[in-house]
């Protein structure tokens, strides 16, 4: 059972990370001009949708924590209301924070909120998902020993390395190197990005190599 | 395989090609294959041996004016090019004397050839001279001086672990290798008297310190090896050892790696130019890890129940609204602070901050009086709010020297600097004839500051209690007055009885006045007294380095001065919401992120670690004239650089003794409301600053364990740049970036060490004054 749930696991995984790869390369095909580093805004618009939809469907569909209750339609739209509100606000204090760490105040405005965008569908929107908008499961999940499946475990890698990423992508910002990824946001989302593919393909590998000291509690 | 050149040889190709004078220092061998010409090859040798003449005289007029002034190229090589270049002028001469126009006699062409090799055989000797003479290091002092600091380091660290463990043998430690240094100091000097060489002030300074070392390591191996012994027979080894010492290791990694990333920064030349950048972001890096860390360990959220377990909730606890105020704070503080930086001039589409020029350069005058407004509301807020620390603390209602300088004499500080700004920022025309008084006025006012600064100094030194003393005890007097000899008639009997009733009646009166308690002496301010002496010091100082600034850096200095503070509390929450139980010891991230303050705001007061960028007019403040001495002058310019340095290694000591000052009672307070009803009585009071007064030797382990991490840290930035500065010595940027990056670096850990010293010390000096007032207490 417990193989079978690292095994779907690592192919919703493996799922995401080939539509992250796809983001960069197939819209080359139908727009013309595009590119990562030429069109970036474009590509952060693209690849933030292509995630978050394919997010939403592998939840939908697979379901992981499956709750019996049945709700009403009511209530399942005021969660998604609340859904949307929890994620505009997340882009917010992400853009602040990033704001806050150095990034220019008044310029290159669009791109930081981009760039905070990503961000936040790599990390807020899989909470989201997984967890539902109930930020006491959110402070739960992030704490030594509070994941209770493996589908935390691995929120909690995914959340982690992306973020990591973005703040290794703030290094190479000072270099001389004069590149076009140096530019401002690139180095960060492309960071973030990588961390991001790192960690859906870690996290089964991790929880397969610790599956023995990983006691879930269970509910 | 193209051939390679050397860079230097740009500069006379270039400056022939266009037509300039080859710069004066040039020691380059202009390219002649830039100069041949359209015509047939003798024109071409022609012109080029033209070109080469030219760069010939320059080299050798320079080697001449340069062996005039200094005598580091050798001689004899100096006389062998002067008379390879002689000869070679001479045949050239002749040879231009035999030449008509551009017709070459046929015979004369070989020597064309062998002229030009001659010419060029010049040329590179000359270079050759120059650079073996000129870029020429001691690899081997260089490496000594390396290892030394690394030793250095390393003996910190182990010391302050050490001192940990038993303060028993650190004494032992660290006294016993202060006797070997001068021994080894000794021994060297004897056996340079016996070789009959010059001792080399250096080498034995160096051989000192290294014998000390070895003697530390020493007696440390011995000792550890001792305990491993004692403890080694009581424990056997752990077995998940490797897990744990990864899991020990993962700990430390948290702050030291932020700390190897700052060093590590410093190996790259455009991570020490955008060093400005690189300290704030490594630094709202650490604050964040910090309350990450807090939430992965679960210190943020409430203790769970059993039934809260059950749901798979968790909460915040209350406390967690005030960190996260504190941290937003502190970003917006670290994020502010960028609008103050200088800028280098290796880049030049930096524009250096607005506020680094003096008020006296604007031409807006209604710009000008608003600044000045609120500089001089800004000193004025800085007042008050030290005030209202000190009397929330209860520390200004004595009416001791110290307290009436602070309610007194730091508005008067105040009013000297507001005035000096006034008179140095009015326009040099607007006042006609008062100029003579406004020469006079800039010269007076920033010399009361001086003087009432130290004065403030002084007082602090001599008497640093701030504690107002309210001693309620009874006297214990003598019941009557005595009086000689026998008592002779029955008045002096009727003189006695109403003496003693009098002094029971008082007696009584106290009794029922105050129910059960006891009399007291009731000390307001006892509990933040260290603090308060550091506080006073620190404002003092911060004055006195603000009027060597600019008027508009006051907002630098107000912003260094809540971020201190702001830093301050997160550690002291951090430390209360973790439940840390050990206070006497001050944890690796509080250290590293109070040094990386001070580097961010080397930055913020307009620094830059380069030459050109150092404040000159700062030895100009309170000396219209030129200075007589060199050594006042200097004192003023680094106090002006070195700024943040001085406030952040005085302030240290803080580290230890803010979580006292701000001890929360509130856990105790629900510690007993979840305890029955009878144990009301066991209230504990808060101590603050005196529970160190409980374990002496734990106080004075504490303050030392506490300098030698912040040593370890100055010490561990030092050697990266020394360790940078030597790799990267044949580097392109290596005087321009690196080289002034490290005697910066240097001369910043020299004040910075000096100042942890005199903060130090300045803490003992209190700890010595509370003792007597002590023991004064107790005589009465």
């Amino acid at each position: 059972m417990r193989e079978a749930g690292i095994g779907r696991l690592l192919a919703a995984n493996l799922l995401c990370a080939l539509s992250v790869l796809l983001t960069a390369v197939l819209p080359a095909l139908l727009l013309d001009g595009f590119s990562v580093l030429g069109t970036h805004l474009t590509w952060l618009c693209v690849c933030s949708v292509c995630v978050a939809t394919l997010n939403i469907i592998l939840h939908l569909v697979l379901k992981p924590n499956q709750s019996p209750k049945r709700r009403s339609f009511a209530h399942k739209i005021s969660r998604f209301l609340k859904c949307c509100i929890y994620f505009f606000m997340s882009c917010i204090l992400f853009h602040a924070i990033i704001v806050l760490y150095g990034a220019p105040l008044i310029e290159l405005v669009t791109e930081t909120f981009l760039f905070a965008v990503l961000l936040s569908t790599f990390t807020t929107l899989q909470c989201l998902c997984l967890l539902g908008p109930n930020i006491q499961a959110w402070i739960r999940v992030f704490s030594k020993n509070g994941a209770m499946s493996i589908w935390e475990s691995s929120l909690q890698i995914t959340s982690m390395c992306s973020i990591l990423g973005a703040w290794f992508g703030a290094f190479p910002i000072p270099l001389d190197w004069d590149r076009p990824w140096q530019v401002w946001p690139i180095s960060c989302s492309l960071g973030a990005t990588f961390g991001y593919v790192a960690g859906l393909i870690i996290a089964p590998l991790w929880i397969h190599w610790n599956r023995k000291q990983l006691t879930y509690k269970s509910r | 395989e193209p051939e390679t050149i050397p860079q230097v040889n740009l500069v006379p190709t270039v400056a022939l090609l266009l037509g300039v004078p080859i710069p004066y220092s040039n020691i380059g061998e202009v390219m002649a294959d830039m100069f041949s010409g359209d015509g047939d090859a003798v024109s071409a040798a022609l012109q080029q041996l033209s070109v080469y003449h030219i760069n010939a005289k320059q080299v050798d007029r320079f080697l001449q004016s340069y062996s005039l002034v200094a005598q580091d190229l050798p001689a004899e090589q100096l006389q062998h090019l002067q008379e390879l270049f002689s000869s070679a002028v001479e045949e050239h001469t002749q040879l231009l004397t035999q030449v008509q126009g551009t017709v070459v006699p046929p015979e004369l062409e070989p020597r064309l050839g062998s002229l030009i090799s001659r010419f060029q055989h010049y040329l590179r000797e000359a270079r050759a001279v120059c650079t073996q003479s000129w870029a020429r290091f001691h690899p081997l002092r260089m490496v000594g001086g390396c290892t030394l600091i690394a030793s250095s380091c390393l003996l910190c660290y182990v010391a302050s672990e050490l001192a940990a463990s038993s303060q028993s043998f650190c004494c032992s430690c660290l006294l016993y290798p202060l006797f070997w240094g001068p021994v080894g100091a000794a021994v060297l000097w004897l056996v340079h008297v016996f070789t009959q060489e010059g001792l080399d002030l250096l080498l034995g300074l160096s051989w000192a310190a290294a014998v000390s070392q070895l003697g530390f390591f020493w007696h440390w191996w011995g000792q550890h090896l001792k305990r491993a012994l004692l403890t080694g027979s009581q424990l056997p080894l752990a077995s998940g050892g490797l897990r744990q010492r990864l899991r020990a290791w993962l700990g430390l990694a948290f702050p030291m790696g932020i700390l190897f990333f700052r060093c590590g920064a410093m190996f790259s030349d455009s991570f020490v130019v955008a060093e400005a950048r690189v300290a704030p972001f490594l630094l709202a890096s650490l604050v964040m890890l910090l309350v990450g860390k807090l939430h992965w360990d679960g210190h943020l959220t409430v203790p769970e129940g059993p039934k809260q377990q059950l749901l798979g909730f968790s909460s915040y606890r209350r406390e967690i609204w005030y960190l996260l105020c504190l941290v937003a704070m502190f970003l917006v503080c670290v994020r502010l602070s960028s609008f103050f930086h200088q800028c280098r001039e290796e880049i030049p589409q930096c524009r250096p901050s607005v506020f680094l020029s003096p008020l006296a350069s604007l031409r807006n005058t209604r710009a000008k009086n608003l600044f000045y407004l609120l500089c001089v509301a800004l000193l004025a807020g800085l007042v008050y709010a030290v005030q209202s620390w000190l009397r929330h603390y209860g520390n200004l209602n004595s009416s001791d020297p110290l307290v009436l300088f602070v309610r007194w004499g730091f508005p008067l500080v105040v009013l000297c600097i507001a005035c000096y700004w006034a008179v140095a920022s009015s326009a040099d025309d607007s006042l006609g004839k008062l100029q003579e008084l406004v020469q006079v006025a800039v010269v007076v006012f920033p010399r009361a500051v001086y003087g009432l600064a130290s004065t403030g100094l002084l007082l602090l030194l001599c008497n640093p209690m701030t504690v107002f003393t309210k001693d309620t005890r009874e006297s214990a007097g003598c019941i009557v007055t005595p009086y000689l000899g026998v008592p002779g008639s029955e008045v002096d009997f009727l003189h006695v009885i109403p003496q003693i009733y009098k002094r029971m009646q008082e007696s009584q009166k106290s009794r029922l006045e105050r129910g059960s308690c006891r009399a007291t002496v009731a000390a307001y301010g006892l509990g933040s007294v260290y603090s308060a002496a550091l506080v006073i010091a620190l404002t003092l100082l911060g004055f006195l380095l603000m009027l060597l600034h600019s008027e508009r850096l006051s907002f630098a200095f107000l912003l260094l001065f809540v971020e201190a503070f702001v830093l301050l509390h997160i550690h002291t929450c951090a430390r209360n919401l973790a439940g840390d139980a050990e206070l006497f010891s001050v944890p690796w991230y509080a250290v590293i992120s109070w040094l990386l303050a001070a580097s961010q705001f080397f930055y913020s007061t307009g620094h830059q670690p380069i030459f050109p960028a150092i404040h000159w007019n700062a030895a100009f403040v309170g000396f219209h004239l030129d200075h007589n001495t060199n050594l006042l002058p200097a004192v003023l310019v680094g106090a002006n650089t070195f700024a943040s340095h001085i406030l952040f290694a005085v302030g240290c000591p803080l580290l230890l003794l803010w979580p006292f000052v701000c001890e929360m009672s509130n856990s105790q307070r629900k510690k007993l409301k979840k305890e029955s009803q009878e144990e009301l009585q066991e209230v504990e009071e808060q101590m603050m600053e005196m529970r160190l007064r409980e374990s002496p030797e734990e106080f004075s382990t504490a303050l030392l364990r506490l300098g030698l991490k912040y040593l370890f840290v100055l010490g561990a930035q030092l050697l990266a740049c020394v360790c940078a500065a030597m790799i990267l010595r044949r580097h392109l940027m290596v005087w321009k970036v690196f080289a002034p990056k490290f005697l910066f670096e240097s001369l910043g850990f020299v004040v910075s060490s000096i100042c942890l010293l005199l903060g130090i010390s300045l803490v003992m000096r209190v700890d010595c004054a509370v003792s007597t007032w002590f023991s004064q207490l107790r005589l009465r």
